[in-house]
């Protein structure tokens, strides 16, 4: 007898403080709102850890019913959970980091007017961020996934009285949908061929099924268009561009739906859905082909930027973009993996970043900081702890994911091995770029230096300068001074920063010593079913994913040692550029000339897209359905029949001369024509 | 002996003037007395068919409508004088205030 | 023989009443000729044995009503009919389509007339008879004439008076 966990607790206790928050949390003061919001999300935490602690005395894939739903003929789709390593997995990364970062919002958003919004609709996040994640049909997730789109567009626009805020929630909405779409399809397909949307049931009927070699099956079709939703909802091409304009949204929301868990949807979907990307090579290398584009595109992007946050969106489209590389090659733990460790270090970036903003009144532009590092002492270190980690340095955690994923891209192609690796060049010279421009170096900003005492409590600054200006520099007066961040703000910080650095040893590879325990952990869940006979096209690692052969061992060392010069290569030239020969920068980007610019404008790929797509969208939508058919159709159908009305009274009233005469004529006229009918009848 | 049908053509040949009279005439009075001739050609045509068949009631018919004829007589020509008061106008293309 | 001639010289007599009815212009002829048509309609009644109603015919309506129109054309002075515009509709449809209308009934008439035919004093129509018919079968139509009448005078004396003055009273007929 299967225990009932009450897993629905989980997703629906941050939907309680939703809408606690929601409809009362304007009454509330500050601390009723932050404890409401804290309560209910840190219960999710802690039931996600009961469940865990539950966890080994399970059968897998544990699933739980909780009502029904649509019951359409041989149709059933029910609200129910489903439990197994992977979702165990994701439900710990979703409510840990989300709690850590409820915690600190309660500081960076204190003084907005919309804090008890902000909180609901993080609240609401959650709830459907878990939805996703505990879903056990695809119909369930979708509502997850529709809903995480909902709270994105809610809180990139919550500072919705800005223009830039509120364009860059409708664009992040209308390009998921693009993705949408073609999840939808997948979602028919599936329902017109398997019946279900289970995963169980789906996965059932599969397994029976044999790899697609030619491509051009069902399996295939339904690869592609999931890849198509996972394009839009985690920012690969061609669908990444709604990501850099979310950095429009307050920090916080941009470290926990943009970096930690939001973005990682489309990759838990793929991982979910291995089985049909294992049946269909030609689909599990689009997956591939996209990953490894977008993540040396988007670095290339990054390399340029000059907004703090940027800078870290590109990095999170690029690395988002490794997580797809090792979908493509099937290494789906792997992806899990370096989702889990770049949940933990760009959660913490963000979150730096977002502590940096807030100590410098609103500044975002790197050129005007710089030095900050004896200001900002807890900040510094943090964010060091998180460079270091996305560099891909050991011993930190995003070493190993990194490393995992490289050394299995190289098995199905050096090509793919090679884009990683220069990927991972750009990654460190752009973050170590960062880091130096911020706290090294002389500070090239606006405002006062004096030293303060870290604050013991959320300080009431006398205007809160990262609310609705962020972009433009410390102007607001204020306190004046920089200042680091309050005890609120940084025990996340901290504790993110520990995970930062010992996250990645779950995942520590045999070549290395260690047993990968992550990855064993969860091969039950991505072991291949694919029935003999049938794997003999596909390179080894594909046909059983838990194992790696042992006499690789050499060769992966030789890979990780070539990784890590990498690395190193982009420490060294960004400490050339930025701190030795802080003149060098510039003068390469007037060499460059066009192409630093266009390097710098993101290939203006945002135009191109304006012009291909939204203007003739637009036009048509104005000339032929708005002008067209809404106004000279319907308008015109309503207008003319009331001026036809109006017309035929007016003919219609000459009638009523007031002439004694001509109505009796009409009279006249009428008996005649009802004698004559009698007649008639009479006659006939 | 004279066919039933000349009686009620005569009565239609009466009644289809005091139509006609009553469109093209334009002195009150005189419409009134069209509907005079109107009446006195229906009641022709009652009497005829009262002896044609044979029942009485026919000509208590007419009586009963002599009654009535006489009675709307009064009434209506009342109306004329008391619209003659007001308007000084016998015409009756003059008395259209009932129009839009 | 002598009953179809005399129902044409009457006919004859009644419609040339009508139709000088219209023709004139000045509202006392068409009185005129309008008391000659229920004259002959009179002696078209007798032809047909309704005697009583012939009498009353004359009586009532030759006698009392249209002096009463006389009366009024008198009090009134109307004069002749001026030309003016009328309505061009009456012109227009409504007599061509009276016109057609009785042109219609006197084809179909004649057409079908198995109505057989009716003799000279077919149905002799005694004041006694009718007056039993009256008080017996049709009382009740009798009784609501007289309260119509009642009505008619009542009605008749309201609307010609002149207003605060009772000097001139129309003359008002009861049956």
């Amino acid at each position: 007898m299967t225990p009932n966990l009450h897993l629905w607790l989980i997703p629906v206790l941050p939907l309680i403080g939703a809408a606690i928050n929601g409809f009362w949390g304007r009454r509330f003061s500050l601390k009723t709102v932050t404890i409401v919001a804290w309560a209910f999300c840190g219960a999710a935490f802690a039931w996600a850890l009961y469940v865990a602690a539950r966890f080994p005395s399970l059968s897998t894939p544990h699933v739980e019913y909780l009502a029904r739903w649509i019951h359409a003929g041989s149709f059933q789709v029910d609200y129910s959970f489903y439990l197994d390593q992977l979702s165990l997995v994701m439900l710990l990364v979703v409510t840990g980091v989300g709690f850590l970062i409820h915690i600190y919002s309660a500081g960076y958003m204190s003084e907005d007017p919309g804090y008890s919004r902000f909180f609901c609709y993080l609240n609401l996040f959650m709830f459907f961020m878990l939805t996703l994640v505990l879903a056990s049909n695809y119909l369930i997730m979708f509502i997850g996934w529709e809903g995480v789109g909902l709270a994105s567009y809610l809180l990139i626009g919550f500072w919705f009285t800005k223009d830039s805020a509120a364009s860059a929630g409708k664009k992040a909405f209308i390009v998921n949908r693009i993705g949408d779409f073609g999840f939808l399809i997948a979602l028919f397909l599936l329902i017109k061929h398997f019946g279900t949307l289970n995963f169980d049931g789906v996965f059932q009927a599969i397994s029976g099924m044999g790899v697609e070699k030619s491509g051009a099956g069902l399996l295939t079709a339904v690869g592609i268009l999931l890849m198509v939703g996972a394009c839009g909802k985690s920012a690969q091409i061609p669908l990444y561009v709604w990501l850099p304009d979310a950095m429009e949204g307050p920090t916080p929301v941009s470290a926990l739906i943009h970096a930690a868990t939001m973005v990682t949807a489309g990759v838990y979907m793929v991982s979910r859905s291995h089985m049909i990307f294992e049946r269909a090579p030609i689909a599990l290398m689009v997956v591939a082909i996209i990953g490894t584009l977008t993540a040396l595109f988007a670095a290339t992007i990054g390399v340029a930027q000059t907004d703090i946050k940027k800078v870290l969106a590109y990095s999170t489209v690029s690395q988002l973009g490794y997580m797809f590389m090792a979908c493509g090659v099937a290494a789906f733990s792997a992806a899990i993996f370096h989702l889990m460790t770049h949940a933990f270090f760009k959660g913490l970036l963000f979150l730096a970043a977002g502590s940096v903003i807030h100590g410098l009144g609103g500044e975002q532009d790197m050129r005007r900081m710089g030095g900050l590092r004896q200001k900002l002492p807890w900040t510094f270190w943090t964010m060091t702890a998180a460079t270091f980690a996305i560099a891909g340095f050991p011993p930190f955690a995003g070493f190993f994911s990194k490393d995992e994923i490289l050394w299995r891209a190289s098995r199905v192609s050096l090509a793919y091995w090679g884009i990683g690796v220069f990927t991972a060049f750009l990654t460190s010279f752009y973050m170590f770029r960062l880091w130096f421009l911020t706290f090294f170096g002389d500070y090239r900003g606006e405002r006062a230096m004096t030293v303060e005492t870290v604050q013991t409590s959320p300080v009431a600054h006398s205007t809160n300068p990262h609310r609705l200006d962020a972009h433009v520099p410390a102007e607001h007066g204020g306190h004046g001074a920089i200042h680091e961040s309050p005890p609120v703000m940084l025990i996340p910080l901290i504790i993110l920063a520990v995970l930062s650095v010992i996250g990645g040893w779950v995942g520590v590879p045999g070549s290395l010593g260690g047993r990968d325990r992550l990855d064993q952990f969860l091969a039950p869940v991505f072991h291949s079913t694919i029935p003999a006979g049938e794997s003999q096209g596909m390179p080894p690692e594909q046909r059983t994913e838990g194992a790696e052969p042992g006499a690789g061992h050499s060769q992966e060392l030789i890979y990780t040692g070539i990784s890590v010069g990498a690395a190193s290569l982009g420490l060294f030239l960004a400490w050339l550029l930025y701190v030795r020969r802080p003149k060098l920068p510039q003068e390469i980007a007037q060499g460059l000339g066009r192409f630093y610019e266009a390097v710098l404008n993101k290939y203006y790929v945002d135009e191109l897209y304006a012009v291909v797509f939204v203007k003739p969208l637009i036009d048509g939508s104005t000339r032929i359905l708005w002008q067209g058919f809404d106004q000279g159709v319907i308008d015109a159908a309503v207008n003319d029949s009331a001026d036809g009305a109006r017309h035929i009274s007016d003919t219609v009233r000459h009638m009523q001369s007031g002439n004694i005469r001509s109505y009796a004529a009409w009279v006249a006229l009428g008996a005649g024509a009802v004698i004559v009918y009698m007649i008639w009848m009479g006659v006939r | 002996m004279v066919p039933l049908s000349y009686y009620l053509i005569l009565s239609g040949i009466l009644f289809s003037c005091g139509v006609v009279g009553f469109l093209i005439k334009r002195n009150l009075i005189t419409i009134f007395m069209c509907i005079e001739l109107m009446l006195n050609g229906v009641n022709l045509s009652f009497v005829a068919f009262a002896a044609h068949w044979h029942a009485l009631s026919g000509q208590v018919f007419v009586f009963f409508v002599m009654v009535v004829a006489a009675a709307e007589t009064a009434v209506g020509l009342a109306i004329i004088i008391a619209v003659f008061r007001t308007r000084e106008t016998l015409n009756v293309d003059q008395v259209n205030l009932l129009k839009l | 023989m002598l009953h179809f001639l005399l129902f044409s010289i009457f006919g004859a007599i009644a419609v040339a009443g009508a139709i000088n009815l219209l023709m004139q212009r000045h509202p006392i002829n068409s009185a005129l000729s309008l008391i000659a048509v229920m004259a002959s309609l009179a002696v078209e009644y007798l032809l047909l044995g309704a005697e009583f109603v012939a009498a009353v015919q004359v009586i009532v309506y030759a006698g009392a009503i249209m002096v009463l129109f006389v009366f009024v054309i008198m009090l009134l002075n109307a004069g002749e009919e001026e030309r003016t515009d009328g309505s061009r509709v009456a012109a227009l449809f409504g007599i061509p389509a009276m016109l057609v209308g009785a042109v219609l009934v006197a084809w179909t008439l004649l057409k079908h007339s198995g109505t057989g035919e009716v003799a000279l004093g077919a149905l002799p129509g005694a004041p006694t008879t009718i007056g039993w018919l009256l008080f017996h079968d049709y009382l009740l139509p009798f009784e609501v004439t007289s309260i119509l009448v009642l009505i008619a005078i009542m009605g008749a004396v309201v609307l010609a008076a002149r207003p605060e003055a009772t000097a001139q009273r129309p003359r008002k007929e009861g049956a």
